[in-house]
């Protein structure tokens, strides 16, 4: 046999082997996976090689929490294994959550060998039709030569653009079958190919505006998180050379330093009082990276009414969405900000109003010192929810570890947003788009892999954390010490909340009754249970969980009837926001219009 | 819609350029029923067998934001390759085929002769006791002889939806 058609039969190997070889290529070092009849070539091509960590969850959708959180924390593309069937479907929620938080993810799930497929066999579903609206794309292998050519273009879809969601369904057949292995394409996809570099012309009159502003606002998002460290890096540099005020969305968070004294906070629903004002009187705003959600716009009919709006997005299909914009630019945010940067140095660029700028900030700072997120901590008795993040964040800075946070849905996610400071991106991993209760856990653990020696916390609520508390084997199995901090409140907070304040105080199924021992199940999970009933224990079982070398949880009893404000309430407009008692009268009504809304 | 941007709706034509793979054309259908769009006529088939590419023809109405956003989120589809709003583009031809049924006698049936002629249409099938025309144009025409063979014994109508094309020199090509 010559040496050529010996190399050519090496490229011959099993569809199991494919995936993996493609999957390595890619640079893949970690899956977070959960077998199946469907996907045990798949297995058994893992166990006969060593490149590629398996972690197994205990759910199917904490794979692909864990794969975000993983994700979200690298910069790079997170990888699930699935089965057919119920493996699959379970794994649906997770990749909806990456989808409305453009998260890059790859999953692969097992199917019915083809001939099968259509025949209601046992563990089949329609997978690719289940998840084309869960999806940014997804694929059906149906023929073992385009094998290796479809996990490639999977993760060039996934990372490319604005990131998402691609799920690879691969019948058995095709897994067992031998093929051959093609490396990836060295030239450009046939079809997806997203402008990444701005246009300057766009720039330029952007530039023009923002230089003649007298009230600006920049307002940025998760695009600037996805578009890499340097992204951010760009970005404060711009707020620092404009000194222009800037807030930020819930994905947001970390780009802009919060300790920077021109970060206003995050805005929105549960945003600062100075940041929602400044959006709302501003006369000029920079998003950068946001996509005017709801959460964040409020009445959009009320929506900024004097401002002159730039919108930067890597997506056109965000731009003019929500909100119609006078300035579009569609471009990756580090080239968008690099291009702005450069434009506003520019020697004709026009000369800044820099006294207006001045005025400006008087007023922030009139609404600033409001101290919106001023609370009451007494000294004796009940924790607040509030000072138990507050405390937490305090503990960690002096512990000087790099700390990533996570969190499940609810009040304690938007506490852990308002008191957590992130000085840098990627540090902070939350369900945004789709509010998934359960994401905390599983997010936790896909970061704790990706940075062994790093303070991993997950600050969540005793409801949320039982969505997902099987992870907790996870952590034991891997040894990963994850901190579960919850702020133990007996209640789903954020529907008591809007019970309270939009159904009369009619608490409908919202108290968490017949709650677990926290400390206990800790415990049989083979990790740490701790407990602060008063304010006299937080600190002690905050420095304890830090000390422990391995999973804690922490169970905070926290005052069951605080609620989180500020509060733009639905169907209100950012000046129509509501301050926490003692601050403002009471609590501005709610139409019929905007109790409609979620 | 977003409250407050409320303007006139219009009527758009959009023809897209896909990859001829399993599943496009329910990702483009999920995708406007997913997002409360409309779909007033939609046609689809194959147009190039080397580039194994199919052609699909959208009629929508909207607002201008919507249609916008139409084809901004058609556009992010990864098999699609170009779109085009023929409607805003400048001039286009746009043509319907229909077969129509009609069975009759006597009077009526010379009556559904003599205006499928007037009309242009073509018998393409015919029974001592019923007929098959074919017809081609412009949307309108087609409603305006539909109209006209309903009290002469209308049987069936079948539609291809609109095929629409600019006018002049230039191609939708990838």
């Amino acid at each position: 046999m010559s040496a050529t058609t010996q190399a050519a039969d090496a490229r011959v190997m099993s569809g199991a082997e494919i995936v993996l070889q493609a999957l390595k290529e890619q640079g893949v070092e970690v899956i977070f996976g959960y077998p199946g009849g469907a996907v045990l070539p798949l297995y058994d091509a893992l166990f006969q090689q060593n490149a590629i960590r398996h972690i197994l969850v205990r759910h199917e959708q904490a794979a692909v929490h864990a794969a975000e959180g993983y994700a979200r924390s690298t910069g790079k593309v997170g990888v699930v294994l699935v089965t057919s069937g119920p493996g699959a479907t379970n794994a649906v929620t997770g990749l909806v959550d990456a989808l409305m938080d453009s998260i890059p993810v790859v999953c692969l799930t097992g199917q019915v060998p083809t001939h099968l497929i259509g025949n209601d066999a046992f563990q089949e579903a329609d997978t690719t039709g289940i998840t084309r609206p869960a999806t940014k794309h997804n694929y059906l292998v149906k023929d073992i030569a385009k094998l290796a050519g479809t996990v490639h273009e999977a993760f060039y879809v996934a990372r490319s653009g604005r990131p998402g969601p691609i799920v690879i369904d691969l019948p058995k057949d095709i897994l067992i079958g031998k093929g051959a292995y093609s490396e990836a394409p060295q030239v450009p996809h046939r079809s997806y190919r997203p402008k990444t570099e701005p246009d300057m012309g766009a720039i330029r009159h952007a530039v023009r505006l923002l230089r003649a502003a007298e009230r600006p606002v920049v307002y940025t998002g998760g695009g600037v998180i996805n578009a890499g460290p340097e992204a951010s890096r760009l970005l404060t540099e711009f707020v620092r050379m404009t000194g222009f005020p800037c807030t930020s969305t819930l994905m947001g968070l970390g780009a802009c330093p919060s300790s920077d004294p021109q970060f206003l906070g995050m805005l929105g629903m549960h945003g600062t009082y100075e940041a929602n004002l400044a959006m709302h009187g501003c006369d000029v705003m920079l998003n950068i990276g946001a996509r005017f959600d709801d959460r964040v716009t409020g009445r959009l009919n009320a929506f900024a009414p004097d401002a002159k709006k730039i919108h930067a997005d890597i997506d056109p299909s965000s731009i003019n969405k929500n909100v119609a914009v006078d300035v579009a630019i569609v471009g990756d945010a580090a080239r968008v900000l690099a291009a702005l940067i450069e434009c506003w140095k520019a020697e004709d660029a026009p000369r800044q109003d820099r006294a207006a700028l001045a005025r400006w900030w008087d007023r922030i700072e009139g609404w600033r010192g409001k101290d919106c997120l001023q609370y009451r901590q007494e000294s004796r008795g009940v924790i607040k929810p509030q000072h138990a993040v507050k405390r937490l964040y305090e503990i960690t800075q002096e512990t000087g570890r790099d700390t990533f946070i996570t969190t499940e849905v609810g009040q304690h996610q938007m506490w852990a947003a308002q008191y957590f400071g992130f000085e840098k991106p990627n540090r902070w991993m939350t369900s945004g788009g789709l509010g998934t209760m359960g994401y905390g856990l599983p997010a936790a653990m896909g970061v704790q892999i990706a940075h062994p020696d790093a303070l991993v916390i997950d600050i969540a609520g005793e409801a949320s954390i039982l969505m997902n508390i099987q992870e907790m084997g996870t952590l034991a199995q891997y040894r990963l010490p994850v901190k579960v901090f919850i702020l133990n409140n007996e209640y789903m907070g954020m529907v008591r909340q809007w019970q309270e304040l939009l159904h009369g105080g009619r608490y409908s199924e919202s108290y968490s009754a017949a709650l677990p021992d926290f400390v206990k199940l800790a415990d049989s999970f083979h990790a740490t249970g701790l407990r602060a009933k008063t304010i006299d224990d937080l600190d002690r079982v905050i420095h304890e969980m830090l000390a422990i070398d391995g999973p804690v949880i922490a169970d905070i009893a926290v005052a069951k009837d605080e609620n989180c404000f500020p509060m733009i309430p639905s169907g209100a407009a950012h000046n129509e926001m509501i301050l926490a008692p003692g601050q403002q009268g009471g609590v501005a009504g709610v139409t019929d219009e905007g109790k409609v809304l979620v | 819609m977003p409250e407050g941007t409320e303007i006139g709706q219009r009527s758009a034509t959009i023809a897209v350029l896909v990859d001829n793979e399993a599943g496009i054309l329910a990702r483009v259908v999920g995708l406007f029923s997913g997002r409360g769009y409309n779909i007033e006529s939609l046609t689809v088939a194959p147009v190039d067998e080397e580039r194994r590419q199919s052609r699909v023809t959208i009629v929508t109405t909207g607002t201008a934001m919507v249609i916008e956003q139409i084809k901004a989120q058609l556009d992010r589809l990864v098999p699609v390759h170009r779109i085009a709003d023929l409607s805003l583009d400048g001039p286009h031809l746009s043509r319907e085929m229909m077969l129509i049924k009609v069975a009759g006698a006597g009077e009526e049936r010379m009556e559904a002769l003599r205006l499928a002629e007037a009309f242009r249409a073509r018998v393409v099938d015919a029974t001592t006791g019923s007929l098959v025309f074919e017809m081609t144009g412009a949307g309108e025409k087609l409603d305006a002889f539909i109209a006209l063979m309903r009290p002469l014994g209308l049987k069936e109508i079948c539609r291809t939806g609109v095929c629409a094309m600019a006018r002049g020199p230039r191609g939708l090509q990838a």
